[in-house]
């Protein structure tokens, strides 16, 4: 996993509610066995009509927009446990996903990956949507760090919430497996003990 | 202190506390099937990790199999060579696997309760998120991602911060015709799609004390609708005498043993929950649901609501629905029974029960696909595929199937298909397919009827 520190970068505005991991990477496109490829069917029945042809409607397809934020409605990541949804996020080039509210295993699977997912308030979330509405590459400063983000034309920001413990993960680009392994003679103890 | 029983499950379970941080939980069994664990296999041969404890795995193939002619050949190439992959990782890594066309092959949350894998008190997961089934017998289960199947694979374990504690409490006499599935599409229409995020739930009250293991499991399997990793209901004697006699459940003395440590697993009297709901059993109707998301449902004899939203209002131009629409009516042409929701032996006993002696509407293709081979085997034995076929309806082989329309079951673009599973997504049954979930007995009578009836209105036996 490659280190998260901090990211300047415009964002893409997708205020759609409640984005399920079906829409983020459709049940078809799962018959892969490796992590990679996946970006090219993010969002794949949003993007494309169903004879292949694109969509300009959507956001994605809007050259306006581009970056590697990706600010979201609320609840976004809801649904299924496949971490297909966080790989083809990432592979489509996104460090970062804002939302006012994720769903719980799809933000695992985000952390998990490097990807990091950004919860902030309603209001906070619509100030951004309206920033970028406004000004297509306006930029916004992530620093996790500080655990702050930033409308850099602004300066209007907010603080996020993440564990210490996930944050250290991130920084360093450390995964929970060195961590778990690091541990087996207490597992080790624990298996003994339930007999 | 006074504990729940989640808490309870939880705490005999920690192997390591952090300070302010996440918790190091054992994981008694994992699941596994074809779709969520291949790249973690790849990952642990990357780094040169062994997988931990083998014993302790069991394997199926379920989401992207084809519920026909299972002794062929896979034609589609992807889905072959993903098949072929779980194989050839259970052989490697000396891991049970149940594939397709075994005698206990089926989907992993129908087959795995059924063999006796699943028992109280245990922490279980799988790369899928309907892993919350498993709490009906007073298990912590729940679905995770792909990193942590690796993690499980490597260590036995994972890293978790603790969930908050959520009760939903049901009591009173449920009306004719409202089965288990409606129990959770009332209570998530009520609750909403995200009121269990962070949470686990415990369900409560005679309405689920007085359920079958197959309806308790048709419960928590939903409960990640409305968010919660786990949903989970006390053990009783109900839970002991499912499990008691079932292939790879204890037996004997070490029953007898089991038993009694499972009768302290409820939740204590007074122990506190960070969030608690009531409901009363006699409010509940047969439900559907007329969006895209489960959280979008109704009394069958109630009409669409009207919200001035953008994303309801996308939802409803999606369905083709109009705010204020009775689905009364409604012309169907797919109807679907199955997944890990409903495609136990009780929800085709419900089917046939109501079908027979009637037939299938002609407008009507109907999927019947029960949950696992032995339920299948059951079918049989009981003469309920008698009454499926002499109706006109025909049943396929064990899978996931439409739920997810991995394989060939895709209901067609624009097609409205009433639906016995558990998401109503977008594109979730096929590309441009309207889902409209259901209880079984809903989807037989939609069979029967080629359109959505008012089955309050209905002599129910």
């Amino acid at each position: 996993m490659d280190p998260f520190i901090r990211l300047i970068s415009s964002a893409i505005p997708l205020s759609i509610e409640n984005v399920d991991t079906d829409q983020i990477i459709p049940a078809r496109f799962l018959k892969g066995t490796s992590r990679k490829g996946f970006g090219e069917n993010l969002f794949r029945d949003w993007r494309y009509h169903k004879d292949g042809s694109i969509n300009n409607d959507f956001v994605l397809n809007d050259t306006t927009y581009s970056g590697k934020i990706l600010v979201a409605g609320d609840n976004f990541g809801c649904g299924s446990s496949r971490e297909h949804a966080a790989w083809a996020i990432d592979d489509y080039g996104f460090n970062v996903v804002v939302s006012s509210f994720f769903a719980d295993i799809f933000k695992g699977n985000a952390l998990n990956n490097g990807v990091l997912p950004i919860q902030v308030t309603p209001e906070y979330l619509q100030e951004l949507f309206n920033e970028i509405k406004k000004d297509a590459n306006t930029q916004i400063e992530v620093d996790l760090q500080a655990q702050k983000i930033t409308l850099i034309a602004t300066e209007s920001s907010a603080s996020f919430e993440i564990s210490s413990y996930k944050k250290t993960c991130l920084i360093n680009g450390y995964d929970d497996i060195d961590f778990l392994i690091s541990n087996t003679s207490e597992i080790e103890e624990f298996e003994k003990a339930q007999v | 202190m006074k504990k729940t029983l989640f808490d309870k499950v939880w705490d005999a379970h920690v192997v390591k506390k952090t300070e302010d941080g996440p918790q190091i939980l054992y994981i008694d069994k994992h699941l596994i099937h074809e779709v969520t664990s291949p790249q973690a296999f790849e990952e642990l041969e990357q780094r040169g990790i062994p997988v931990f404890r083998p014993d302790q795995i069991v394997a199926t193939a379920d989401h992207n199999t084809p519920t026909e002619n299972q002794h062929l050949p896979i034609k589609d190439e992807l889905s072959r060579n993903q098949l072929e992959r779980l194989t050839e990782n259970c052989k490697k890594n000396g891991i049970t696997l149940y594939g397709l066309g075994h005698q206990y092959n089926g989907i992993v949350h129908v087959m795995a309760p059924e063999l006796g894998i699943t028992q109280p008190g245990m922490t279980m997961v799988c790369g899928d998120s309907h892993t919350s089934t498993h709490g009906a017998f007073g298990t912590i289960a729940f679905g995770i991602g792909t990193s942590q199947v690796a993690q499980v694979f490597a260590s036995q374990c994972l890293l978790l911060q603790k969930p908050k504690s959520l009760r939903v409490n049901v009591n009173g006499q449920l009306r004719p015709g409202v089965l288990p599935k409606d129990v959770i599409l009332y209570i998530i229409a009520k609750l909403g799609t995200n009121v269990g995020t962070g949470y686990f739930c415990e369900y409560a009250g005679n309405v689920f004390e007085d359920m079958s293991m197959e309806g308790r499991m048709t419960v928590c399997n939903m409960s990640i609708e409305m968010g919660a990793r786990g949903g989970m209901i006390a053990p009783d004697d109900t839970t002991f005498e499912y499990i008691k006699g079932k292939e790879f459940a204890p037996s004997g003395a070490e029953f007898d043993k089991k038993v009694a440590y499972w009768k302290t697993l409820p939740t204590d009297k007074g122990a506190l929950f960070d969030k608690e709901y009531h409901f009363d059993a006699a409010d509940i109707e047969p439900m559907i649901t007329y969006g895209t998301n489960p959280g979008m449902g109704i009394k069958i004899s109630e009409n669409i609501p009207s919200e001035n939203n953008p994303s309801f209002e996308k939802s409803l131009a999606y369905m083709n629905f109009e705010k204020g629409q009775s689905l009364i009516d409604q012309k169907i042409n797919f109807v679907f029974i199955g997944s890990c929701t409903n495609s136990r032996i009780e929800d085709f006993r419900i089917a046939a029960n109501y079908i027979k002696g009637k037939k299938k509407a002609t407008n009507v293709t109907a999927w019947f696909v029960p949950g696992s081979q032995l339920v299948a085997k059951q079918i049989a034995k009981e003469g309920l595929k008698e009454i499926f076929e002499e109706a006109g309806f025909k049943l396929r082989q064990p899978g996931c199937s439409a739920c997810l329309a991995m394989n060939d079951d895709k209901i067609p673009e624009g097609e409205y298909c009433v639906s016995t599973s558990n998401r109503n997504f977008e594109g979730r049954q096929g590309q441009g397919a309207r889902t409209i979930l259901a209880s079984p007995l809903i989807a037989a009578a939609t069979a029967i009827e080629g359109k959505i009836i008012d089955i309050t209105k209905q002599q129910l036996n």
